[in-house]
């Protein structure tokens, strides 16, 4: 089979001009038609909540599906330092340019431009839309609406909502789903999960689901679905995503066809609470915001025995200050968390495992006093002290970089379709707009802008076009239904020694280790041989208590974990066939003089999109190539 | 005793298969708990070793385990969330136990909310509230300048305040009257402070209520047990607030 080469279907003319001319190029489907049209969301996050509560309000007839108890519990109710956005109220400035070129900077070049601008474009919107909804963002003593600044910016443009942004923005599209509901405009499934998305003919036309409560498996038709069920971060089993959070439905899309997009660009966060044991669940996530006040350091000395505040200025090493004197404290994530794992490697972390560095607010609170800093961040030190027990007002915080986005996804044209028809993809489940590095404050810039602002044009596209009427009583659904049971039940069935969780951490620990932060060729190959064996030890010897038609957490997880297995192998095998560095992909192989990650624009300024084959068969990597038409690819320099 | 730091514990957890069958306290024991574990952390222990003995684990609802999604709940020897102030079970950590100690689990207990399985509860009344009226009735699209109407900080902080809610319903547990007025007044009051909530904010107060009572959840009679189990310290002025709200809704109603 021959690598196919993508089209981005990005409209022509200048880049500024691209988004309003494809909405006005866009055929429009009638108020009065609509309604004919039916949608299901998998996801009821920002990406997918938005959509929901938009596409509804357009009149589409529209169902959402979450694993959760609530459309409320998504995942991005976690993000915590804010949302970034070109207004420029600081007048510092910012602009759509701006804010595009450093998101493309960001991102290593490595993402496509007429999207990267496009958000940029209704990033604007996205506030105004919140700010209508009620949202309550941080305000100034005048009324108007405060910003701070985020990593790879030197402009405030992060709109914030104390540490809790994400959650009042989830809040926000969820309140405009319960609106919908009122309305009888909008049917919200819970606790039910998908299991797999039915194709006829190369076009999506339904999903099946299980009912998490009753155990009950459903069909459901669509004339168009939407995934926006996060990002694939669990591979790592720790990592700061939630526990439920999972990368099934778009893998189970993967393996109808979907091309699953640069698997192996994923972003570890640099501040997060240190690993405390072998029985931890997750990681969690200090803000990035903290970055904007705390001074991060190591002792210069390797052997140093003193508590940190008895350690003087003179002993003190303030490496990023010190490597990148522009952005100091500020440089983008990759750089952050690369440089931390670079001084725990020479020996100078710190704390129990030495695997940490110091997180100090000292000099911030001597200037701007404590009551300033508590109000900035007092629900970020009070998470802190809460799990480590100190008191980060007096005592340095201690973080280690931790898996925290994925940046590749399934893979989507300008119009967030995936390569089937009717298949489209939101946020962190999609790979467009971050490239090989996300800026902070940009996950939920995207969520919301996919959600709110592109899928209700772009999707009307689909529509207009005229699709045909499937019922569930079509072959492929039986069929669709048939192998989602037998999967679960030969989970079920397997009954031998080890638990799930045995399996994911040993996992994970392979991908830590051989795809985490640094890879090389050797690493990546041990992890592509390792990792089936671990695939075909888990379907022999995998212990799966329960039953079927009762809530069966165990068995949710078993049939999540199953699909990690296979991601991941995926995302070694991504990594090796990428042997230059971009953002937050590093191969040893390839540095810059002063070891910062070294492109190879010549080879692989393009996407790599994978085509699945079967499991443990070789994957097709087609290709999406970049054109930077407005942007010159640069050696991103952050010092 | 344990291994130098590590506990022994006692568990009394309560176990039921569904929600058509009777239910009843479980004992257990737990070795080698660590005390830097969450308290979540020491449950997925314990289930680690039910799953590897054969047994059904203990469903238990949980997922950002960072005290902000609001899917962990618990009854932990009778307090909601467990003894330690604005703090969610899965910020709970075993630092706070003893070696020896024994553990009362149980699932939220209030009529509107019933179990589904061993620790986890339904609380689809909450979405039902805020369908009743959580809301501001603006669609995408027509939003005006997000700077167009300035907000004084002092209302724009106390609206936050209340947003805070992450609608776990410790509230209805702790109450003796299993009232849900801390979750409902703090939804009410977010957008009561706000000028963009100001144009629904009658029928907003009188719909929410109305959908409360009819779910069944109980009445205020400042037990205060909500907001002394409230992880995210939703201050009690709010009930205050949302009741004036109504009675001057009810009257211009009238």
């Amino acid at each position: 089979m021959s690598v196919k080469y993508l089209d981005g279907k990005v409209p022509e003319g200048p880049l500024k001009d691209k988004w309003n001319k494809h909405k006005f190029d866009s055929k429009l489907v009638n108020p009065s038609n609509k309604r004919k049209f039916k949608v299901l969301i998998v996801g009821t996050g920002l990406g997918g909540g938005a959509a929901a509560a938009t596409l509804s309000e357009l009149g589409y007839e529209v169902e959402s599906f979450t694993i959760s108890d609530s459309a409320r519990r998504a995942h991005s109710i976690a993000a915590q330092g804010g949302i970034n956005a070109a207004k420029n109220y600081p007048n510092d400035g910012d602009s759509i340019w701006r804010l595009f070129y450093d998101t493309i900077k960001g991102g290593d070049y490595r993402s496509r431009e007429a999207n990267v601008y496009r958000l940029a474009e209704v990033s604007n919107n996205i506030i105004d839309q919140c700010v209508a909804q009620g949202v309550p963002f941080a305000r100034e003593y005048g009324g108007v609406l405060s910003n701070r600044s985020f990593g790879g910016a030197q402009v405030s443009r992060t709109f914030y909502a104390r540490g809790q942004t994400g959650q009042q923005l989830l809040l926000g599209a969820y309140s405009a789903m319960m609106k919908q509901v009122n309305k009888g405009k909008l049917k919200i499934h819970t606790r039910m999960e998908m299991l797999d998305v039915v194709i006829v003919d190369g076009v999506a036309r339904g999903i099946i689901c299980r009912n998490l409560i009753t155990g009950k498996i459903s069909r459901h038709w669509g004339d168009a679905v939407i995934l926006a069920s996060g990002g694939y971060g669990n591979v790592y089993y720790l990592s700061t995503n939630a526990m439920a959070s999972n990368a099934s439905a778009a893998w189970r899309a993967h393996k109808k066809g979907a091309y699953f997009a640069n698997p192996c660009f994923t972003q570890i966060h640099p501040t997060c609470i240190p690993v405390h044991g072998a029985n931890q669940s997750k990681l969690t996530l200090m803000s990035e915001s903290l970055r904007n006040d705390g001074r991060v350091w190591v002792p210069k000395n390797k052997d140093e025995k003193r508590a940190p505040n008895d350690i003087p200025e003179e002993d003190r090493d303030y490496y990023l200050e010190r490597i990148y004197p522009s952005f100091g404290n500020l440089v983008p994530r990759d750089v952050a968390s690369r440089n931390a794992k670079n001084q725990c490697d020479v020996g100078k972390g710190v704390g129990n495992t030495k695997l940490a560095v110091y997180l100090d607010f000292r000099d911030a609170i001597k200037r701007d006093g404590r009551e300033a800093i508590e109000a900035k961040y007092g629900n970020l030190f009070e998470m802190y002290e809460r799990i480590n027990d100190e008191n980060p007002y007096i005592v340095p915080m201690k973080i280690y970089p931790a898996v925290h986005y994925t940046m590749g996804g399934l893979w989507v044209d300008y119009n967030l379709e995936s390569n089937l028809k009717g298949l489209f993809v939101l946020g962190e489940a999609n790979f467009s707009d971050h490239g090989a590095n996300r800026l902070g404050a940009s996950a939920l810039m995207q969520g919301l802008a996919d959600g709110y602002f592109v899928i209700p044009y772009t999707i009307g596209r689909h529509f207009a076009e005229g699709v045909s009427k499937v019922d569930t009583n079509h072959p492929a659904f039986d069929e669709a239904e048939k192998t989602s049971k037998e999967k679960l039940d030969k989970l079920l069935n397997i009954q031998g020694t080890k638990t799930v969780d045995y399996f994911h951490k040993k996992l994970g620990q392979v991908m830590w280790d051989n795809v985490g932060m640094a890879r090389n060729e050797q690493g990546l190959r041990k992890a592509i041989e390792e990792i089936p064996k671990i695939r075909e030890e888990f379907w022999k010897d995998v212990k799966v208590t329960g039953d079927f038609d009762n809530l069966n957490m165990e068995l949710e997880k078993a049939n999540r974990v199953a699909d990690f297995l296979e991601i991941g192998e995926l995302m070694a095998r991504d990594a090796l066939m990428r042997p230059e560095s971009c953002g937050g992909h590093f191969r040893d192989e390839s540095q810059t003089d002063e070891n910062e990650a070294k492109r190879d624009d010549e080879n692989y300024t393009h996407v790599a999109a994978w085509e699945f084959t079967g499991v443990g068969k070789e994957p097709i990597r087609n290709i999406e190539e970049l054109k930077f038409e407005n942007v010159k690819l640069t050696q991103r320099s952050y010092k | 005793m344990s291994d130098i730091g590590l506990m022994n514990l006692k568990l009394k957890i309560w176990r039921q298969k569904n929600m058509t069958t009777k239910g009843k306290m479980v004992d257990y024991k737990l070795d080698g708990v660590s005390p830097d574990s969450s308290f979540l952390e020491m449950i997925d222990q314990l289930n680690e070793e039910l799953v590897t003995k054969g047994e059904d684990p203990v469903a238990f609802d949980h997922d950002c385990r960072e005290g902000i999604c609001g899917m962990c709940s618990l009854m932990i020897n009778g307090m909601a969330h467990g003894p330690e102030s604005e703090t969610t079970t899965c910020q709970l950590h075993m630092r706070k136990y003893k070696d020896g100690d024994t553990i009362v689990i149980e699932p939220w207990r209030a009529r509107p909310m019933p179990v589904q399985k061993d620790l986890v509860v339904d609380r689809t009344a909450f979405d039902d509230i805020m369908v009743a009226g959580g809301f501001v009735d603006i669609n995408v699209g027509s939003a005006p300048d997000a700077n167009g109407l300035p907000i004084g900080k002092g209302n724009a902080e106390l609206s936050m305040d209340a947003a805070s809610c992450i609608g776990c319903a410790a509230c209805v547990a702790a109450c003796p009257n299993a009232s849900a007025m801390l979750f409902v007044s703090a939804k009410v009051s977010q957008f009561a402070l706000l000028p963009q909530g100001e144009v629904e904010k009658d029928q907003r107060v009188l719909n929410m209520v109305t959908k409360m009572d009819e779910l069944g959840f109980g009445n205020c009679t400042n037990a205060a047990e909500c907001e002394a189990s409230c992880p995210k310290g939703i201050d009690i002025s709010n009930i205050a607030r949302m009741n004036r709200e109504y009675l001057a809704a009810s009257i211009k109603a009238h």
